[in-house]
């Protein structure tokens, strides 16, 4: 049992290693031109954001709206420490210095918001966003609605990649442990957990700030790669593109998020030569898989090795069938 | 010697009395029944006692281990801390999780590592777990649902739903167990059984028991004391045999044929 588990890791470790070199050789050879790059980084920010608010809203079940407003306050706080202190150092200390901020925003208004459910914390989380934007919009060191222009580059693939993988990692790793059960608890039903002995405001302040905190790190990423940031980027339609990733790819999936963030992002780039109805199809193609499938891409399960060896004994099965037929 | 003792009990919901002046005694290690027509109050003195709801007046006191602990106005996460669990009446399991999660979720009380050792995976995070494992995998075994330990609770039979319903609330490790109509919607084969497991948990876990019921061939059965409540009021307290002798008791709710029971 125990070396099973242990081979799983030695994969799964394998596993990142090996993605982050094919992308990091791809790109020393010039293989990859600057807009799959900005791709790939709009992915990884993207699923950063929609993990951690599928730990809000798919593990724990605080519906919220304010996940742009905490990537706000990431990306702000990078951004200003950058231009001041233009080094790899500050890039570093901007992130995580905004990260906290962000956090520290949550734990603040998540211990009195955290008491309503439902739709009402979803209108108090998206009030909470549109403070925070119409803040950024009015102060004299974010430089208004012009916005901040970042003149250094300092996100590249390998912090994209260790604080995607890390986020991953982390939250996977919270929600399998006696601590994350207690948030799906939570979920499951409130009343009934607390009964249980679950500190259920500690755990959903616990998620919540948590979640911010990723959040902010997604926003840093954001502001140090795009070198342009301003109030209306992290409006209500940021929030919502989120929580799209989250519901599209399950609710309470990790892997779901994952994989919703790069099928999105892949769509999004290959509409890109269709201008006028590029929205149109992007919407559609929303709508249809809603239909078909109303639990999201993974429903609540994770993607698993196991479940490839399974598509692959289906596949063998058809393969034999075509052989047979000639 | 008393576990529990309620005093004077109100709950009034704006201008309806629910529970009026209710008073109790439990003692240590007894079994003791609280029975009633519907909407007697029945369980909203139980919502009271494991911090649902606040009660309006009154006071509910808890004695373990030589201290007496205030619970009216506690959260229901503290309450269940100190040693006081419950089952509810409509069945609320997680029901998207598995046997083994509802279970391991009830221990969560008393885990001993921080949320960066659950982050990060530590060795005491594994240790832990698997301990929460072992544990879990025992008490599901005493009544018999741990070869269904991977299965959702909600795929459970409807009887098992209600043993998983105990099981969760002893892994709370609780000193008084509260348990609201358990053999509800049970056929009389499976209520007998459900009486001998109660019976059984009381003894092996060394329990305080206060229990809901309509089944009156459980209550009669097992409990050695019966509360009868009424419109929020307790109309009879005494043994079985003294409550089914009681003519209010008859006339309130056991109906009149039970004379010849």
């Amino acid at each position: 049992m125990k070396k099973l588990t242990e081979i799983k890791g030695i994969k799964k470790f394998v596993a990142l290693l090996l993605t982050f070199v094919i992308v990091q050789l791809l790109l020393s050879f010039n293989i990859l031109n600057d807009y799959i790059m900005a791709t790939i980084a709009t992915i990884c920010i993207n699923i950063i954001l929609a993990v951690s608010l599928n730990l809000i809203t798919g593990f724990t079940g605080q519906f919220s709206l304010g996940h742009a407003g905490f990537m706000s306050i990431g990306a702000y706080t990078c951004a200003i420490i950058i231009m001041r202190y233009p080094s790899l150092p500050g890039f570093i200390i901007g992130l995580f210095l905004g990260a906290i901020l962000a956090a520290l925003l949550g734990f603040v208004v998540g211990l009195p918001t955290l008491r309503l459910r439902g739709d009402y914390l979803a209108i108090a989380t998206l009030g909470l966003a549109e403070i925070i934007r119409i803040i950024f919009l009015n102060l004299e060191i974010t430089n208004g609605a012009a916005g901040l222009f970042i003149e250094v580059q300092y996100t590249n693939w390998l912090w994209l990649f260790i604080f995607t993988a890390g986020t991953v990692i982390l939250i996977t790793n919270f929600i399998n442990s006696s601590h994350g059960r207690a948030c799906i608890s939570i979920r499951e039903d409130e009343i009934a957990a607390e009964a249980m002995g679950i500190n259920t405001t500690k755990y959903k302040v616990v998620a919540f700030v948590f979640g911010a905190f990723c959040a902010g790190i997604a926003g840093a990423l954001y502001s140090s790669y795009f070198y342009y940031i301003k109030p209306d980027l992290f409006g209500f339609l940021k929030s919502i593109d989120i929580l799209v990733i989250v519901v599209l790819g399950g609710l309470g999936s990790i892997s779901g998020s994952i994989l919703a963030a790069f099928v999105l992002a892949v769509i999004s780039s290959l509409l890109q030569s269709f201008p006028e109805v590029r929205m149109v199809i992007y919407s559609v193609l929303l709508i249809v898989i809603m239909l078909f499938r109303p639990q999201g891409i993974m429903g609540s399960k994770e993607l698993s090795l196991s479940m490839f060896n399974k598509l692959g004994s289906i596949g063998s099965i058809f393969g034999r069938r075509n052989g047979g037929g000639r | 010697m008393s576990i529990l003792a309620v005093n004077k009990l109100t709950k009034s919901f704006g201008g309806l009395t629910a529970v009026s002046n209710v008073s109790m005694e439990l003692n240590h290690g007894e079994l003791v029944g609280l029975i009633g027509p519907n909407g007697a109050g029945k369980t909203t003195v139980f919502n009271m006692l494991t911090g649902i709801y606040v009660p309006s007046s009154g006071d509910i006191t808890l004695s373990l281990r030589g201290k007496n602990i205030r619970l009216n106005g506690k959260k229901p996460n503290k309450i269940c801390k100190e040693g006081v669990a419950r089952t509810f009446q409509n069945i609320r399991l997680f029901k998207d999780l598995t046997v083994l999660d509802n279970v391991r979720i009830s221990m969560h009380k008393n885990i001993r590592y921080g949320l960066l050792h659950g982050m990060f995976h530590s060795k005491l995070h594994s240790v832990e777990e698997k301990k929460l494992l072992d544990k879990s995998v025992e008490l599901l075994s005493i009544l018999k649902l741990d070869h269904k330990k991977d299965e959702l609770a909600k795929n459970l039979p409807y009887g098992e739903q209600r043993h998983l319903e105990i099981v969760r609330a002893l892994a709370t490790e609780p000193s008084l167990l509260l348990l609201d109509e358990p053999a509800a919607g049970m056929n009389p084969a499976e209520t007998a059984k459900l009486t001998e497991i109660i019976g059984w948990i009381r003894k092996n876990f060394d329990l305080t028991i206060l229990l809901i019921e309509h089944d009156m061939s459980v209550v009669m059965r097992i409990c050695e004391r019966i509360y009868v409540l009424d419109y929020g009021i307790v109309i009879a307290e005494g043994s079985p045999d003294e409550i089914k002798a009681n003519e209010r008791v008859i006339k309130a709710y056991l109906g009149e044929d039970m004379r010849n029971a």
